[in-house]
């Protein structure tokens, strides 16, 4: 498999966060992924970066194109030095809420991807690596 | 052990590049399956170079196990080739031989090298023989892949030409499906049926499956997700045509089919459309009488 | 900041959200449209979404709580114009939108907001003939 092509986007703000959907929409149009798929990535996206900048304290997003022989891929990485998630099955839960909600960010990314894996431990930051394959 | 033998064929190939790829063109041209009706020679040559140095590339840093990193760009480019020679109309074994080929130039300038070493040469030419078989069988198997993603590509279409969604009347849509229903296939055809109620403003769709003999959980659910879709854009559905095998199914199945109306015939389900949309149906004339 | 424009037609306003959001422009149109609803008495909101290609659960959210604030001013809200790839992805993504109703376009989430048959209630409840 190789990435055919990475980029990194800071995520430290409302307008980070829009600049990232449109990258990732850039990017899932020319693997040549379909209108529906190319939306559920961008959905994804937006919910993943906005944890970042919202619960982890700012953080970045890879954005890496992948191809598998003739199979294409989108590879989502968001990473933050922020409190972390005590418990990552309860925030995967739908409904899940602190308060300003993680509501149904991470299940419903889960939901709208192909791979999903998450890690994260208070005070150690969170990672999320989320992949669509065509 | 392997370091030695790591730097003699990486060497030897660096070495002799020129020559192997002068004699490798040479017997390429003369073959009987030389298709130059596919391929012009100076392309030939640009893909037998690029191959041939890629390899010596990899070789060097890091020997002739394919399966390592250092081979990912040959290969890469390998499928490449694959892909575009398979659109030209070249069979994946016609592809295979172009990487098979490159054994006799490089075994007859091993077999020069080496003539006082039998050992020597017989572990060369097993290293060198295993490593282009892999590359061969490498550009078979993404030949294979494209094939059957081309393949899934045209059923896709096929589907979407095969269940055409019909205007019964002002602002309401049918969808006969016709056949056995599988995710993907009705997947397709929803997004299609969503996409139409945009282009022609329906606000009601009538999903038909009088000619679906079964129905399973993944499909139930498309089905529902597709009416909420539908709902969340302002129009709603009816599943008419449910045989009683089929009602039988999603009970067992535990399938909540929530408020999503359903009627057993299409001739109800436009009742009610009609009804929806504003229309009445009123007979003009009373049926003739006997006598 | 740009601001969403919020327009008026008589007794209803009228939302035609163009840009791709970031979070606070949709935060300053909830607080904008309450302070109009309240302002003019409005008595329905129509918020037009056809040139979003995209809705996430915040932006869902925020339709959400814009239709439960006008609800609670007597106003009621329609959502028009969803595209197909969005309603798609709400629906995966497990988001219900409930308390707002939905029309294909505007003129017919107008003659909803007006009171006429044309259009249909999000599932709470069928439009009565």
């Amino acid at each position: 498999m190789v990435v055919q092509r990475s980029d990194e986007l800071p995520l430290h703000s409302d307008e980070d966060v829009v600049r990232a959907r449109q990258a990732v929409r850039q990017r899932a149009i020319e693997q040549g992924f379909s209108l529906v798929d190319q939306t559920k990535i961008v959905t994804a996206a937006s919910e993943l970066a906005r944890n970042t900048v919202v619960h982890g304290a700012g953080g970045s997003m890879r954005l890496e194109a992948l191809n598998d022989g003739p199979r294409r891929g989108l590879r989502l990485v968001f990473q933050d030095r922020g409190p972390g998630i005590d418990d990552i099955a309860r925030a995967l839960k739908d409904g899940y809420s602190t308060g300003s909600g993680l509501g149904l960010g991470l299940g419903g990314a889960r939901r709208l991807m192909s791979e999903f894996a998450i890690s994260s431990s208070p005070g150690q930051g969170t990672t999320v690596t989320a992949v669509r394959w065509r | 052990m392997a370091e030695p033998a790591r730097s003699r064929l990486s060497d030897f190939v660096s070495r002799h590049e020129r020559g192997i790829l002068g004699d490798w063109m040479k017997h390429q041209s003369e073959a009987l399956g030389r298709r130059r009706d596919l391929i012009s020679d100076q392309e030939l040559e640009r893909q037998s170079a690029t191959f041939l140095a890629g390899v010596q590339r990899a070789l060097s840093s890091g020997g002739p196990d394919t399966s390592g990193d250092a081979w990912r760009d040959v290969k890469q480019y390998l499928a490449e080739l694959s892909v575009a020679r398979g659109r030209q109309g070249f069979t994946p074994a016609e592809t295979a031989t172009f990487v098979f080929s490159l054994k006799r130039p490089l075994f007859t300038r091993l077999r020069d090298e080496l003539s006082g070493d039998g050992q020597a040469l017989a572990d060369e030419l097993w290293r060198a023989t295993t490593l282009l078989d892999g590359l061969g069988l490498h550009t078979v198997e993404v030949y294979q892949k494209g094939r059957e993603e081309m393949i899934s590509r045209q059923q896709e279409e096929l589907l979407e030409l095969s269940t055409p969604v019909v205007r019964l009347w002002e602002n309401v849509l049918a969808l006969p499906l016709i056949g056995t229903l599988d995710s993907a296939r009705t997947q397709v055809v929803m997004e299609s049926l969503l996409q139409q109620i945009v282009d022609t403003g329906a606000a009601v769709a009538i999903i038909d499956i009088t000619g679906v003999p079964t129905v399973d959980t993944l499909v139930a659910q498309h089905l529902l997700k597709t009416v909420a879709a539908a709902r969340l854009m302002g129009a709603d559905c009816i599943i008419s045509g449910i045989r009683p095998q089929i009602a039988q199914t999603i009970v067992h199945l535990g399938v909540d089919l929530g408020d999503v109306v359903t009627k057993s015939s299409l001739a109800d389900a436009l009742k009610i459309a009609l009804a929806r949309t504003g229309y009445a149906v009123t007979r003009l004339t009373a049926p003739e009488a006997e006598g | 900041m740009d601001r969403i424009p919020i327009l008026r037609m008589g007794p209803f306003l009228l939302v035609s959200i163009q840009v791709d959001m970031h979070d606070r422009l949709a935060l300053a149109l909830q607080d904008d449209l309450m302070n109009k609803i309240r302002a003019t008495s409005a008595r329905g909101v129509l918020i037009d979404i056809s040139a979003l290609d995209l809705v996430d659960s915040f932006i869902g959210r925020m339709i959400g709580n814009i239709a439960a604030m006008a609800h609670i001013l007597d106003a009621e809200t329609v959502v028009t114009g969803m595209r197909p790839a969005v309603a798609i992805t709400l629906v995966e993504l497990g988001l219900s939108l409930k308390g707002v109703r939905t029309a294909l376009d505007v003129e017919r989430g107008m003659a909803l907001l007006r009171g006429s048959p044309a259009g249909r209630e999000d599932g709470s409840g069928r439009p009565e003939k």
